[in-house]
């Protein structure tokens, strides 16, 4: 009797007892503890498109329901599901949908192979970062387009293909993820609103002479542009036109004085022969 | 008096160093492979789990140095002591889980499912049993297992920076991914083992 109980009784006590403290110490806190969670949350959740990619600013879909629910960002925040998910979000919260602004990514570089010059021969790994690591890539343009395509690879939705060198967003895929923005190691995408045709495709910030020694299509900061924009919506600062697409009526004017053709029309022709888009 | 006390603070630098450098959990013992390999992708997370696997050994050890030394030793049941950490391990971390939860959501969500996970990470399990074997006081199983986590942390960051490497490198086909990363953490685990000695007695 005596035996069976030390060899048995008292390590199971002991251990059953350790299992009681600790279990009732976790049911405890689990009540204490409780986080309430909105259902709504949920609702808005299986409404997001759940690529996870972030071009909202939060985390991920998760996070942008919850944000959403909270009021912290709008329903049309969602750039990839555009207006359809924000008409959805938006009934979920009832609440009134505002203005979307659906926008499109844009490379501002026009330097291809045909009109930019190399300043030494690459031959390392196929990779703009890692290009960008050997003095600013082998394009005599510190600022131009490598080509090597890491936007290529971190688009979700394959809307970016490289032509003669350079990154092209097709506009019909491009869903505003922003995942390229983020991926070009020399900052060249940006994201704007959609219909606004006309880009300045540079981003030499270099004085003029230098900008054309490198490349014939790079803005020389001659300030045409601006002098003919009949809605003031272009201004030269750091050697570099830029086009404010708020104000931009796409008139067209400034493409037709431009010397170089560093601005030029989304989907438009060159004028000048010999020069390849 | 002063001699005392250069002496126990010596110690407590020694096991704490030899916990970090010569006896490192990942590099040397090779505990908490899993989380070595699965998490070290990012620096950010890696950094992340590195210091729950820290926080969640600190209080593990503790627990279990009261529970060992109140309740197994003086029952004669010192064959209970694997069971009884698992059951401490596992409770700890569905504590920490919703007491996070609670009052840091962010560190909750940036930890996600390597949280739970850590219930299941050898190491953290390891470093009792190990204390309770060299049979070290409540103090010594504090610094010991401060250097232990720490050392765990570290691992896992410095690997994760051999891997961010690695992602911008050109291997060869067959050496990308998980085969590479073996491969690298032999590297680095050979090169811990030139801490050996380090504290010769």
């Amino acid at each position: 009797m005596n035996n069976f109980f030390v060899h048995f009784a008292i390590p199971a006590l002991i251990l059953g007892g350790l299992g009681l403290v600790l279990g009732l110490i976790l049911a405890y806190s689990a009540k204490a503890f409780a986080v309430k969670i909105d259902e709504r949350i949920k609702f808005v959740r299986s409404v997001l498109p759940g690529a996870n990619c972030g071009a909202c600013g939060q985390a991920g879909c998760e996070a942008f329901a919850e944000a959403a629910v909270e009021g912290k960002v709008k329903p049309s925040g969602c750039p990839v599901g555009g207006e359809a998910v924000a008409k959805n979000v938006a009934a979920i919260l009832g609440v009134e949908l505002g203005d979307t602004v659906s926008t499109v990514a844009r490379v501002a570089c026009g330097g291809t192979i045909a009109v930019s010059r190399l300043k030494y021969s690459y031959d390392g790994i196929k990779s703009c970062a890692a290009a960008t690591a050997l003095h600013n890539g082998p394009k005599t343009c510190a600022f131009g387009c490598l080509g090597f395509g890491d936007c290529v690879a971190a688009c979700p939705f394959d809307a970016i293909v490289i032509e003669n060198g350079v990154a092209r967003i097709v506009e019909e895929k491009c869903r505003s993820c922003e995942a390229c923005v983020a991926a070009c190691p020399k900052k060249l995408i940006s994201m704007v609103p959609r219909g606004k045709n006309f880009v300045v495709a540079c981003k030499s910030t270099q004085k003029g002479p230098a900008t054309k020694k490198a490349c014939d299509v790079g803005c020389i900061a001659c300030s045409k542009c601006v002098k003919v924009c009949p809605h003031d919506a272009i201004t030269v600062t750091n050697n570099l036109a830029r086009i404010d697409p708020a104000l931009c009526q796409n008139c067209g004017e400034c493409v037709k004085v431009c010397p170089t053709d560093a601005i030029r029309e989304i989907g438009g022709v060159l004028r000048v022969e010999g020069k390849a888009v | 008096m002063m001699n005392e006390l250069g002496t126990i603070v010596g110690q407590i630098i020694i096991t704490m160093l030899s916990a970090i450098l010569v006896e490192n959990l990942v590099l040397s013992r090779f505990l908490g492979m899993c989380p070595f390999l699965g998490v070290t992708q990012k620096t950010s997370t890696a950094a992340g789990m590195g210091i729950a696997v820290a926080a969640v050994l600190m209080i593990v050890a503790a627990l279990a140095w009261i529970v060992n030394v109140t309740l197994l030793v003086p029952n004669n049941l010192e064959f209970l002591q694997t069971m009884s950490y698992i059951l401490i391990i596992a409770a700890v971390v569905q504590f920490l889980e919703t007491v996070l939860r609670k009052f840091i959501p962010p560190l909750y969500k940036a930890l996600g499912i390597y949280l739970p996970l850590i219930t299941t990470n050898c190491a953290v399990l390891g470093i009792p049993l190990i204390n309770t074997q060299r049979g070290y006081d409540f103090g010594m199983t504090l610094v010991y297992t401060l250097g232990a986590g720490l050392g765990f942390a570290m691992a896992l960051v410095l690997f994760s920076g051999v891997r961010e490497r690695m992602a911008k490198s050109d291997i060869p086909a067959s050496l990308q991914g998980v085969s590479g990363a073996l491969f690298a953490a032999t590297l680095v685990s050979m090169s811990f083992f030139g801490f050996q000695g380090l504290f010769a007695k």
